[in-house]
C-alpha cells in the first residue's frame, strides 16, 4: 500500500518483530500476521492495544465509554483489508473488549479478527470480544475470525464471541469462523438481522478435545423481502469433549433460509444439535438439515488402500472436513 | 505373482453364517485377469480379500512369494496391492488432487497430478481442485478411483467391477482406458466385470460361481464357452 494512504498510525513504535515470541507466534496463527500489515489495522496483547494504524477509507477510533475500539469504514471503498487481532500471554487475564464496525454504503472490505491465548498457568485466561457489525445498503463484508488456544498449564482457556450483525438493504456478508484448537471452553453467540435483499453467509468450524465444550448459537431475523441466510457449521469431536449447537432461522418476509450442523463424533464425546426453523410468513422457505455420526469405515478404507495408517486416515479426513 | 491357496471367506449374516468364498485356488501373473461370473458369485468379497479389506476365514494369499494373508490393508498398500472400488467413496473437503496426492505417496505438482486424470479421460483442470463428494457423476467418481490407483504406479491392482454404475458413453471411454492401460502396464492387472468388451481384452479369465472358482484358462479357452452359455436355454427350446 503507497504511505500517503495512511491516515495516522498510533502507536508509530510498533514492530511485530519486537514482540516476545510467543505473541508473534499466536498472530501468525490466527491472521496469518508476520509482519505490520499494510492497511488500517488494531493489534490487541494483554487488555490494550499495542499497535494500531487507520487508513483514508478505515478510521479506527478508542471507545470512551468502555474497552474496545469503532471501526468505521468509508462509503464505496474497495479492495481494504483490516486486521483486529487480540492476543493473552499473561496468565489468567481476563479480558472484555466491544468492537464496532460501520460499514458504510456500497463498501467492500475484508475484516480479519481472532483470538489467541497462551496459558502456561493454572488460572483461566479468558476472552469475551462482542462485535457488532452495522453494514450499510450495497455493502459487502467477509469476516474472518480464527480462535486459538495454547500452554502447558492446567488454566483454562475460555473464549465466548458474540456478533451482533444488522445487515442494510442488498448488503451481503460472509463470516468464516474457526475454533482450530486449545480453546477449552467456548459459547459462541451470533444474532442477525436481515433487510430486504440482503445475504448471510456463515461457515463456522470448531474442533474440541480433551475435556473442552463449546456451545454456538445463532439466531436469524429474515425480515427483508428477498433475504436468505446459509448457516453451516462443520465440527469435529474428540476424546471426552461436548459441543451443542444452536441454529434458530426465522423467515418474517418472503426469503430463503438453510442452516446445517454436520459433526465427526469421536471417542467418547457427545455432540447435540437443535435446528430450528420458524416460518412466520407463507413466503419463506427455510430448510434445516443435521447429520452426526463417526467417520465412515468406507472413507478409512479407501485411504488405507492408498498406503495411509489408520490414523494417517482419520487425520486427513478430518483436515480435509475442516478446510 | 498373485497366488492364492484354498482361500475361504465366511460372513456372518441375519440367517447365521454364510460361506461366501470356497477354496479357492488362483494365480494372476503379469498382463490382464479378468474375473466374472454371476451375481453374488463371490468375485466382490475376492477383491476385497486380496486388498486386505476382508480376512479370509482360512488359506494363504501370497504375494511375490511373500506371505501376506496377515497383512492389514495399509501394509498390503505398501507392499504394492491397489484396489478400485465398485462404489467410489465420497468425502467432504477432499479435492481430487489430495487425493492424487496420497495415492502417489509424494509431493506433486498439478501438472503432475493431472497426467493421472487425463489418463482416465478427464479434463484435469475442472477436476483437480473439486472435492471427491456428491457433486460429482458416477462415472466422474469412477474415473478419479481409477487415477488414484494409477497414480499408485504399482505391480498388480484389482478393480471391481470398474462399469458398474455408469452410462454408456462413460463407458465406452472407460474402456479406452483399460485398452491403453492393457498396453502400457508392465504388472497385473485383475479387473472384476461382467462386461464382454472387457472379457475380450483378457489374457486370462476366471469364472467364479457359488463362491467357487467354476473355471480359469486364457481368453481363447474360456470366452467362447461363455458366450455360449448366455444364451436364453428357453428360447433355445422354443427355436428348434
Amino acid at each position: 500500500m503507497a504511505e500517503q494512504d495512511i491516515k495516522s498510525i498510533v502507536n508509530i513504535d510498533f514492530d511485530i518483530k519486537e514482540l516476545a515470541g510467543v505473541g508473534r507466534g499466536l498472530l501468525d496463527s490466527i491472521a496469518g500476521l508476520t509482519d505490520v500489515p499494510s492497511g488500517a489495522f488494531n493489534i490487541r496483547a494483554d487488555g490494550t492495544s499495542i499497535g494500531r494504524a487507520s487508513t483514508k477509507a478505515v478510521e479506527i477510533v478508542t471507545k470512551k465509554d468502555k474497552p474496545g475500539i469503532d471501526i468505521y469504514i468509508a462509503p464505496g471503498t474497495t479492495g481494504e483489508t483490516v486486521y483486529i487481532p487480540v492476543i493473552l500471554t499473561k496468565p489468567g487475564l481476563q479480558d472484555l473488549v466491544y468492537n464496532d464496525f460501520y460499514v458504510g454504503e456500497a463498501a467492500t472490505v475484508e475484516i480479519v479478527a481472532g483470538c489467541g491465548i497462551h496459558n502456561d498457568s493454572c488460572t483461566e485466561s479468558r476472552h469475551d470480544g462482542i462485535h457488532a457489525f452495522h453494514v450499510g445498503k450495497n455493502a459487502h463484508v467477509k469476516y474472518i475470525e480464527r480462535h486459538y488456544g495454547e500452554g502447558s498449564g492446567d488454566g483454562t482457556n475460555v473464549m465466548n464471541p458474540t456478533t451482533v450483525v444488522e445487515l442494510g438493504k442488498n448488503s451481503y456478508m460472509e463470516m468464516e469462523t474457526t475454533q482450530i484448537k486449545g480453546v477449552d471452553s467456548t459459547e459462541r453467540i451470533t444474532r442477525a438481522d436481515l433487510a430486504d435483499g440482503a445475504q448471510l453467509v456463515i461457515s463456522e468450524k470448531i474442533m474440541t478435545h480433551g475435556k473442552q465444550h463449546a456451545t454456538t448459537d445463532f439466531k436469524v431475523e429474515l425480515n427483508g423481502d428477498g433475504s436468505s441466510a446459509n448457516v453451516v457449521s462443520r465440527s469435529v469431536a474428540r476424546d471426552d469433549s461436548r459441543q451443542r449447537f444452536n441454529a434458530d432461522l426465522r423467515g418474517n418476509n418472503r426469503c430463503h433460509g438453510h442452516s446445517e450442523c454436520d459433526a465427526i463424533v469421536m471417542d467418547n464425546a457427545v455432540v447435540s444439535s437443535l435446528p430450528q426453523i420458524t416460518a412466520n410468513s407463507v413466503e419463506a422457505e427455510l430448510i434445516h438439515e443435521a447429520a452426526i455420526g463417526k467417520i465412515a469405515g468406507e472413507q478409512l478404507e479407501k485411504l488405507m488402500t492408498l498406503g495411509l495408517t489408520e490414523r494417517e486416515a482419520e487425520e486427513k479426513i478430518i483436515d480435509g472436513f475442516l478446510k | 505373482m498373485l497366488k492364492l491357496v484354498d482361500v475361504s471367506f465366511s460372513a456372518d449374516t441375519e440367517r447365521g453364517k454364510k460361506d461366501i468364498l470356497k477354496n479357492i485356488d488362483l494365480e494372476s501373473g503379469d498382463g490382464f485377469t479378468v474375473v466374472t461370473g454371476p451375481n453374488g458369485g463371490g468375485k466382490s468379497s475376492l477383491a476385497k480379500v486380496i486388498s486386505g479389506l476382508y480376512r479370509p476365514t482360512s488359506g494363504r494369499i501370497f504375494w511375490k512369494g511373500q506371505d501376506v494373508t496377515d497383512l492389514n490393508i495399509t501394509e498390503r498398500a505398501k507392499a504394492g496391492i491397489s484396489y478400485a472400488f465398485q462404489q467410489p467413496v465420497r468425502f467432504k473437503g477432499i479435492t481430487v488432487k489430495d487425493l492424487i496426492k496420497v495415492a502417489s505417496g509424494k509431493e506433486l505438482n498439478v501438472s503432475e497430478a493431472c497426467e493421472y486424470l487425463s489418463a482416465v479421460g478427464l479434463c484435469a483442470r475442472d477436476y483437480i481442485d473439486r472435492e471427491v463428494n456428491a457433486s460429482l457423476s458416477g462415472g466422474e467418481l469412477k474415473r478419479i478411483e481409477i487415477a488414484t490407483v494409477l497414480a499408485r504406479n504399482t505391480d498388480f491392482a484389482v478393480f471391481d467391477e470398474p462399469e458398474a454404475g455408469i452410462d454408456l458413453w462413460s463407458f465406452n471411454s472407460l474402456i479406452k482406458v483399460f485398452e491403453q492401460m492393457r498396453e502400457r502396464t508392465h504388472g497385473a492387472i485383475m479387473i472384476i466385470s461382467h462386461q464382454e468388451r472387457i472379457l475380450e481384452i483378457a489374457d486370462r479369465i476366471v469364472v467364479i460361481s457359488g463362491g467357487k472358482v467354476e473355471k480359469q484358462g486364457t481368453k481363447d479357452e474360456i470366452l467362447p464357452g461363455l458366450m455360449y452359455d448366455r444364451t436364453c436355454p428357453r428360447l433355445d427350446g422354443i427355436n428348434s
